[in-house]
């Protein structure tokens, strides 16, 4: 496949946006004004061929049109304009530190504009841990044109030969009289300049980086230590009311009949029946809900035919066709010269998403137009998905995603925009909808429950000779090993993002580095077992079963920061260890844990991580984003899944579902690996993907009890050492 | 029932006629725009709605309205004075003691509720005092050293 149908590949849901984009650029330059405004298409020279390579994983939510990535003003001012959203990861910071960087203007002359689908270039979403990685070159390729278009015009200005140029500040200078100059104001006013860049400028080095590589706090932490931060739920529009709606019991049940008679005796309530949709709305919140409360509703529910304890079997049964990955060697052969065999089936439940803001959403509409605020991590997604639930073209649905209270995958379904939407058009007013945490918890497109089965062997020299991988419902992101096994094989099972209709009774998607996560538990806890199994020490097997240079490196700079002495396991210290890649970006950790054997509880004591992810634009952003992720991963390590019954969800707040707490978090030690060689690469996923296999490998290194089943909840970590 | 609740909110007299029995958390964010203050479980679990109510954190998803008759509130838009960010709220920039930010409000104001009656915790107290107070980001870590930072500089400015 090359570039182009693999971008077309990953553009086929979208309906005519280049026709939008069209007659939107002629809007856009007339909203911005004058300036120099730099557009850029997205083609091959800006895509990494291992992006371009990648068969589908990769989809680069990058537009084939021209569009707008910045702007400079006649003041000086330069606008980044990116449909990226900030939902945490710190994108806020560290794009317009790209941009400062390249361009050569100093970083507060930089202003962000995201999410906002009238004013940003259209974008897939933000997700993937590709903002840096793939959103960021476009940026600094348009930053770079743009630097060139003000030495060009400096030339002409100062009559001087554009290579006696300079450009430093936001000022562009004589290098032979240094007073002669000119900065980016000046050489904006009066400019109506509009360049296309066609060919993939040449960009900085790392070494010669001035602004980027630094360590810089948020942007955003003034607005959001104040409480000025607005997200979906607190823009506020005159006459606008608030709605409560009618849910199900359960996924899967129909609405028999309704009386909504009582709802609407409440004064000043509005009750909207749309179809399936039924809400009640209110110039107070609180006041729909208690009106909500009085509608009387009869669904006919399903019969549950699995729960959470018994999905594992009805997902085998229903397991689509093996779709192998990759293969090398001969299976057989191996299995035969196998000095020492395992065979071991991992499991993992289902996983909310659990953003502390719940979606919302504020639709408005005016005449023909539509304006919706949502917590959405897809703007563009949403407008789309909005445009047709509404009747409405494209062009005359704006979305824009404000500050958005975590997302983790889970807000790139935008149920709740739709709702909005649809409620605003049928009442006439603007209306909000906030989901409940009940609703959160319902609706929530989980990490899906998987299955992982792997048979693997060793030779009598501890080198492993055989992988036989199969991976059901998780999706195939970090199923591919990176260990060197002369006789492989790795298969996929259902796509991770669904599947068969019947596989799953609500909602599945992406969660935080989707598929890796179950994979990775798997794969590193198939290496341990093999490790202890033929009495190596575990960061020593791995070591004598790695090329990977990059590998090799991140685990040796986690165990030298960590102080690892080999001992071959379980050596009673409770140490664990596990490696994997994600997002272009390796990583290893070791962790050190004490367990209760007679409560079954887990202590995690110590954590140390080493990353290489390329080249770093903020290193103290990304250890906050490896902090963020080895301590989110204590949550499915331990406690966290989602107890259903049938297309019931039984888990309704967090009086149930527990995710990590202050007393969870254990000393964090982070270490970043130099690789400058590298361009950028994903940063707010990758350290998340070791948890389950880093905590299962220590607590089997404490107790001698292995784990095979996410979470390690205190009831399994007891019977696994009961067994042991 | 409609009746008079005055109070004081962020160092003003406020007098509201509104239905007592209704959620102080959804007056706070409707009828009074504030909204800094924010739903995130309406249980009481997750701490995102703090307030300070007689200058401790309280959660108003829990309170009606006229609970806080002729008291003291203070939501995250009161903290600041004169202009002059609270030294936790500074702490919290400084360490990068957020990410999405949505559960910085009620964090910060636990944390200021915390200083109060313990102005020189361990790191083990501060976690423990924040122990009810969710971040799913993970900003954990920072948000321990932020508000130990701000306990050494509160302590220096006594």
């Amino acid at each position: 496949m090359n570039t182009n149908d693999f971008l077309a590949a990953n553009f086929r849901d979208i309906h005519s946006y280049e026709d939008f984009f069209a007659s939107n650029r002629r809007d856009f330059l007339k909203r911005v004004g004058g300036g120099i405004v730099i557009f850029v298409a997205l083609n091959d020279v800006l895509l990494g061929q291992e992006e371009a390579r990648r068969p589908r994983g990769g989809r680069p939510g990058l537009p084939s049109d021209f569009n707008a990535f910045l702007r400079i003003g006649e003041d000086g001012r330069v606008t980044c304009l990116t449909g990226k959203i900030e939902m945490g990861q710190g994108p806020i910071t560290s794009l317009p530190q790209m941009l400062a960087e390249e361009l050569d203007t100093p970083l507060d002359t930089v202003d962000i504009v995201m999410g906002d689908t009238d004013l940003c270039p259209w974008d897939m979403g933000t997700f993937g841990s590709m903002t840096t990685r793939i959103f960021g070159p476009a940026l600094c390729a348009a930053a770079a044109e743009a630097k060139l278009v003000l030495l060009e015009l400096a030339a002409e200005q100062l009559k001087v030969p554009q290579s006696q140029l300079a450009a430093r500040d936001g000022i562009i200078f004589d290098q032979e009289n240094k007073d002669h100059r000119l900065t980016y104001g000046q050489l904006a006013k009066g400019q109506k300049i509009e360049r296309h860049l066609q060919a993939k400028p040449a960009l900085k080095k790392p070494a010669d980086y001035r602004i980027a590589g630094k360590s810089l706090t948020r942007r955003d932490g003034e607005v959001k230590a104040t409480g000025k931060a607005h997200y979906a739920a607190d823009v506020r529009v005159p006459g606008m009311l608030y709605a409560k709606i009618l849910r199900p019991p359960a996924h899967g049940a129909k609405l028999k009949s309704v009386d909504t008679a009582p709802a609407k005796a409440v004064a000043g309530v509005q009750v909207v029946q749309d179809g399936d949709l039924v809400a009640v709305l209110h110039e107070f919140p609180d006041v729909a809900e208690n009106a909500l409360g009085k509608i009387k509703a009869d669904f006919d529910v399903p019969e549950a035919t699995f729960n959470d304890k018994t999905v594992f079997d009805h997902l085998l049964k229903v397991a689509p066709e093996s779709r192998v990955l990759k293969t090398g060697g001969d299976l057989e052969a191996g299995q035969k010269d196998a000095a020492k065999k395992f065979d071991c089936t991992y499991l993992n439940s289902y996983v909310a998403h659990s953003p502390m803001e719940p979606h919302a959403a504020l639709a408005q509409i005016e005449g023909d137009q539509a304006t919706v605020w949502a917590s959405t991590q897809n703007p563009f997604g949403a407008r789309d998905e909005i445009a047709t639930a509404i009747g409405f073209p494209a062009q005359k649905v704006r979305v824009i995603a404000p500050f958005v209270g975590g997302g983790f995958g889970g807000k790139t379904n935008n149920r709740e925009a739709v709702e909005a939407a649809r409620l605003a058009k049928a009442a006439g007013k603007p209306v909000q909808v906030m989901w409940s945490r009940a609703e959160e918890f319902f609706y929530d497109s989980f990490r899906p429950a998987a299955i992982v089965k792997i048979n693997s062997g060793v030779d009598a020299a501890g080198k492993m000779i055989f992988w036989d991988y199969d991976v059901y419902f998780a999706g195939e992101r970090g199923a591919q090993q990176f260990y060197t096994v002369p006789n492989h094989r790795t298969a996929a099972r259902g796509s991770g993002f669904g599947g068969p209709a019947s596989a799953h009774p609500f909602a599945t998607g992406a969660w935080r580095a989707p598929g890796n996560n179950t994979n990775t538990f798997a794969r590193e806890s198939q290496i341990d077992i093999m490790a202890a199994g033929a009495g190596i020490d575990p960061v020593e097997f791995r070591l004598n079963n790695l090329s990977d240079a990059r590998m090799i490196r991140v685990l040796k700079a986690a165990a030298e920061k960590f102080g690892w002495t080999p001992a071959k396991g379980p050596s009673r210290r409770g140490f664990g260890v596990a490696c994997g890649t994600d997002a272009g970006s390796y990583v290893a950790a070791i962790a050190e844990v004490a367990v209760n054997k007679d409560k079954g509880t887990v202590q995690v004591k110590r954590v140390v991580c080493a990353q290489d992810m390329g080249v770093i634009i903020n290193p103290e952003g990304a250890k906050i984003q490896m902090e963020g992720c080895i301590t989110m991963g204590l949550g499915y390590a331990f406690t966290e899944e989602v107890r259903f019954n049938g297309g019931a969800v039984l888990d309704t707040n967090y009086d149930t579902y527990e995710i990590p707490r202050f007393s969870w978090v254990p000393k964090i030690e982070t270490v970043l690996v130099e690789n400058n060689d590298t361009p950028p690469q994903g940063g707010g996923e990758p350290a998340i993907i070791l948890m389950g296999a880093l905590m299962a490998n220590a607590i089997y290194d404490a107790a001698g009890a292995r784990l095979f089943q996410l979470p390690m909840t205190t009831e399994r970590v007891k019977a696994a050492i009961q067994k042991a | 029932m409609t009746e008079t609740i005055s109070f004081k909110l962020n160092d003003q007299l406020v007098q509201l006629k509104v239905d007592g029995d209704r959620p102080l958390l959804w007056v706070l964010r409707t009828d009074l725009g504030l909204t800094g203050t924010k739903y995130g479980c309406g249980e009481g679990h997750c701490g995102s709605c703090t307030v300070l109510l007689n200058q401790r954190a309280t959660r108003s998803c829990l309170l009606k309205i006229k609970d806080v008759k002729n008291k003291e509130l203070v939501t995250i838009e009161g903290l600041a004075r004169n202009g002059r960010l609270h030294p936790v709220q500074k702490a919290f920039m400084e360490h990068d003691g957020l990410q999405c930010g949505f559960c910085t409000p009620g964090m910060i104001l636990t944390a200021v509720s915390l200083l109060k009656y313990n102005p020189s915790p361990t790191d083990q107290q501060i976690g423990q005092g924040l122990e009810q107070n969710f971040c799913r980001c993970g900003a954990h870590v920072r948000i321990v050293q932020a508000v130990r930072q701000a306990a050494a500089e509160m302590k220096g400015a006594q």
